[in-house]
């Protein structure tokens, strides 16, 4: 229903709150704004400075002013890549489970604790990589080292769960009963249901689903930095995931403590926050559209 | 042969429930893991003393502390623009084109990586605005970081308010401001906590914005004020757990021990925030 109209209000506190809150919430575009403004400011000068086919180069030895990104940048992608391979399937069963099979008790703990998931600091899964996990990889691919690309995309992918979870659940939440019910009613079970109804109708909602967990773990930094090992080399090969990996997250978090102010390495690791930043905003404003198209509106848990 | 389609079912579900345990099981385990190996590290002196001999004895105060200020630095900086963007955008915004812009930048805010954060941080507050490496630097940019969560969240309680709270209020001759005040927001009141507290637990715990912008490595005393440097828990972790040989493997569990504590404990506040209003709430 409409709210009947009030008559304009001539009270000077009223207008003066009206502005404060318009302003509070075109502050967001600011943010953005200023943000895309510093990491331009301070990685331009490094534009100027290494020629582009250095930063396009192969190899990646800071020291020897080679700053070349491909294997940083692809080292981000196979991390990135496998990641959603295991959490995509995982996430996608946990959210049919969540939303179509499980009884409300089974719900009201499953729910809860994915958000706990979500709010474990990265820095503590990493711990918990460097002590648990990255020993058994060792144990099991006879690595000479447990701080490869695996173990990387095993954690990135437990972190990309919580957010494809709930907003697959979200999609599926979506679909009208009616849907549901006319497939009964023609005696579909209710796997049929889910399987040839529910999913296909809820297509673009797990498409953004999974175009935010690539966004949550391209932009993962401690996890990788800590588990992955490090290794600015092409990731390329048969056996690249058993071996370590650098990704752009954990370039800059690694280095930028360690390089002069003002120098050509701290612009060029601007460079790749910036390459970061726009490869991110793509993400996200696909994944953006997608929910607009949909007329589901912003907000909402997909945002965490 | 057809498979039987009730087959193809059992199968079927079997598998789900099948991966939806197998995500919740390591959860468990993980928490279970860390609570047994960092108990016995946790003792008075370990949460209420500097750090000794390169961090390998002695407990992890200036961490915790440099957290708690951290923690509510991004408060204050966070809450007052994010609760506004919230009601901006639920109580006031037209639907055009500058509504849809916000809502793509809170979108694309809330996707920002948390080390390009950083990088922001320390170019606006550290270098430009000449904060240095403090905890005023840190606090703004774990705030502007917190923001989309709390300006979707309160944008959500706000909406689910039954439109017949401002009807009610608009034929009694209250202003749209007044309505807000009186009865919106008052109503929407858990669920924007609820919203709050789960943005700062994850304030809390990240480590790649403070990185550049107030985080210390080493610095056995707390903060003489916000212009200050300090530890803050979960860059101890990484530096313990990385950086510093030798580490004693109990201190490092036991301050993974305590920054979980202190994440979950906000994490569980919310969730009984948002169950006990949920179940008193009228309508």
């Amino acid at each position: 229903m409409q709210i009947p109209a009030v008559p304009k209000d001539v009270d000077w506190r009223e207008f003066f709150i009206e502005q404060l809150i318009r302003l509070m919430g075109v502050s967001a575009i600011a943010f953005v704004l200023l943000i895309f403004l510093f990491l331009v400011r301070e990685g331009v000068p490094a534009l100027l400075e290494v020629p582009l086919s250095n930063l396009l180069g192969q190899r990646w030895y800071p020291t020897f002013e080679i700053y070349g990104l491909v294997p940083l940048i692809l080292g981000s992608l196979l991390v990135t890549v496998g990641a959603i391979a295991i959490s995509l399937p995982l996430g996608l069963a946990t959210a049919i489970f969540i939303g179509e099979i499980a009884p409300e008790w089974v719900r009201e703990i499953l729910k809860p604790a994915i958000e706990i998931i979500a709010g474990i600091p990265s820095v503590v899964i990493g711990f918990i990589g460097i002590q648990i996990v990255s020993p058994l990889v060792r144990e099991f691919s006879g690595a000479p080292t447990g701080l490869t690309a695996l173990t990387g995309v095993l954690l990135l992918s437990y972190m990309a769960l919580p957010t494809i979870i709930s907003i697959a659940e979200d999609a599926l939440d979506a679909v009208p009963d009616s849907y549901r019910h006319a497939a009964y009613a023609l005696s579909a079970t209710k796997w049929q249901t889910i399987w040839r109804v529910v999913l296909p109708a809820a297509r673009p909602g797990i498409i953004t689903a999974v175009m935010l967990g690539v966004g949550r773990a391209i932009g993962e930094t401690m996890t990788v930095m800590m588990v992955a090992g490090n290794a600015a080399r092409m990731p390329l090969g048969f056996d690249a995931f058993l071996r370590p990996v650098r990704t752009m997250t954990a370039t800059i978090a690694a280095e930028m403590g360690e390089v002069a102010r003002g120098s050509t390495h701290y612009h060029v690791l601007f460079v790749v926050g910036l390459a970061l930043f726009v490869l991110t905003f793509v993400i996200n404003l696909a994944a953006a559209l997608t929910i607009f198209r949909e007329k589901r509106g912003g907000g909402g848990r997909f945002l965490a | 042969m057809r498979v039987p389609r009730y087959t193809t079912q059992k199968v079927a579900f079997g598998i789900i429930t099948a991966a939806a345990v197998g995500v919740v099981i390591p959860l468990v385990l993980v928490i279970a893991y860390i609570v047994v190996q960092g108990i016995g590290a946790i003792s008075w002196e370990f949460i209420s003393a500097m750090p000794r001999s390169g961090m390998r004895e002695g407990g992890i105060l200036p961490a915790l502390v440099g957290t708690i200020w951290l923690t509510i630095g991004t408060a204050v900086t966070s809450i007052p623009f994010g609760v506004g963007a919230g009601i901006y955008l639920s109580e006031y915004a037209a639907d055009n084109s500058l509504t849809r812009t916000i809502r793509l930048a809170i979108i694309n805010l809330a996707g920002v990586p948390s080390v390009v954060y950083g990088l922001f941080g320390l170019g606006l507050f550290v270098i430009f605005l000449r904060f240095g490496m403090s905890i005023v630097a840190g606090s703004l940019t774990l705030g502007i970081m917190t923001l989309p969560v709390i300006i979707s969240t309160t944008e959500q309680a706000l909406a689910s308010v039954p439109q017949s709270f401002r009807i009610v209020n608009a034929s009694l001759g209250g202003t749209t401001w007044q309505g807000i005040r009186k009865v919106t927001l008052r109503q929407a009141l858990p669920g924007i906590i609820t919203g709050v507290i789960l943005g700062l637990e994850r304030a809390a715990g990240e480590t790649a914005p403070i990185l550049f912008t107030v985080a210390a490595f080493y610095l056995p005393r707390l903060p003489h004020s916000a212009l200050d440097q300090t530890m803050a828990l979960p860059y101890h972790l990484f530096v313990i757990s990385t950086q510093v040989p030798g580490m004693p493997i109990q201190i490092q569990y036991g301050t993974a021990l305590v920054l979980m504590v202190f994440v979950l404990t906000m994490n569980l506040l919310a969730t009984l925030i948002r169950r006990y209003f949920r179940r008193r709430r009228q309508w």
